[in-house]
């Protein structure tokens, strides 16, 4: 229980990727808050490729976080865009509004 | 030892706290300040594990940028939240069924793995002595070298991202007026003068 090993960063990675898809499910109407649980799906990811990186003691997986980190801002800046441009032409975000390609 | 361990479950408590409040908060405004909180603590959790670069840069680019993007956009649009909140409990069984059980999923496979022993052999970058290389040269050093086309991979994406950005959301708005400095500078006296040649006594 006080030895802190590689199990136990996993954990916390877990419940944080849980909580982000529970995030997605539960959030379906509000894009912006969809969007704050994919970062925090990333950081779990971030969490386990720092933690397999530490525990074998390879520092590819750094590196690996820092790539995963420089996606997740550049899809954060897209995404919060196309919201903006979103909301200018249509005066609303509600997810299920979203249907002009539906056919 | 006991103080890693007290470290480590007070950022992790905090971090997964504050992860329930980003997806269960009223205010989307308070959504995004618990995002910061749940990042400033992973940072947290970073450093202890003895990975003080990502950590660093976790805290710099998203408690810097990307939450303060994030704060923006909630800031600037005018929506009622509270009508985007409408069938929130309607997905809420739904929505924790798979949570549980991709949870469970989870934890099962962190309990029945092991790690090969032949993973020591095959560490492509091996982590040099902590007491002799500090993490940030040592990640310096592989980046810069071995990873150099990932870096420029990663920051061409960055280049697109912006440039995405500013395409997207640049608007020509007509009935602006604007001042046009080179419009200025290339007017000649031609364009704006007529001379004209006023017989006395008679107008134009």
């Amino acid at each position: 229980m006080l030895e802190i090993g590689l199990s136990h960063y996993l954990a916390v990675a877990a419940i944080l990727f849980t909580l982000g898809i529970f995030g997605i499910f539960l959030n379906r109407k509000n894009v912006i808050i969809i969007l704050m649980s994919v970062e925090l799906i990333l950081l779990a990811v971030n969490i386990n490729l720092v933690a397999f990186s530490v525990h074998l003691q390879d520092l590819t997986g750094q590196i690996f976080a820092m790539l995963v980190l420089t996606v997740a801002a550049a899809e954060a800046a897209i995404g919060l865009a196309i919201i903006v441009v979103y909301f200018r032409n249509r005066g609303t975000i509600a997810v299920e509004d979203i249907n002009l390609m539906k056919g | 030892m006991i103080i890693q361990a007290l470290s480590f479950y007070l950022f992790s408590f905090v971090a997964i706290a504050s992860a329930v409040m980003v997806i269960s908060a009223r205010n989307p405004v308070h959504s995004v300040l618990f995002l910061i909180l749940a990042f400033f603590n992973a940072a947290g959790l970073f450093v202890l594990i003895g990975a003080e670069f990502i950590a660093m840069i976790l805290v710099v680019v998203y408690g810097g940028a990307v939450a303060v993007l994030f704060l923006f956009v909630v800031m600037m649009l005018d929506i009622s939240f509270t009508e985007l909140r409408q069938g929130f409990l309607q997905y809420l069984p739904i929505g924790g069924l798979v949570g549980i059980v991709l949870l469970a999923e989870l934890l099962m496979i962190g309990g029945s793995w092991v790690i090969a022993p032949a993973t020591e052999t095959v560490r492509s970058f091996p982590a040099p002595p902590i007491d002799q290389v500090t993490n940030t040269h040592a990640i310096g050093k592989i980046l810069y070298t071995d990873y150099i086309y990932l870096f420029q991979g990663a920051g061409m994406v960055l280049l697109v991202a912006m440039i995405g950005a500013i395409v997207l959301t640049l608007r020509a708005r007509p009935g602006v007026r604007k001042q046009k400095i080179s419009d200025q500078i290339n007017r000649r006296p031609e364009d704006a003068i007529e001379i004209k040649k006023v017989q006395s006594g008679s107008g134009i």
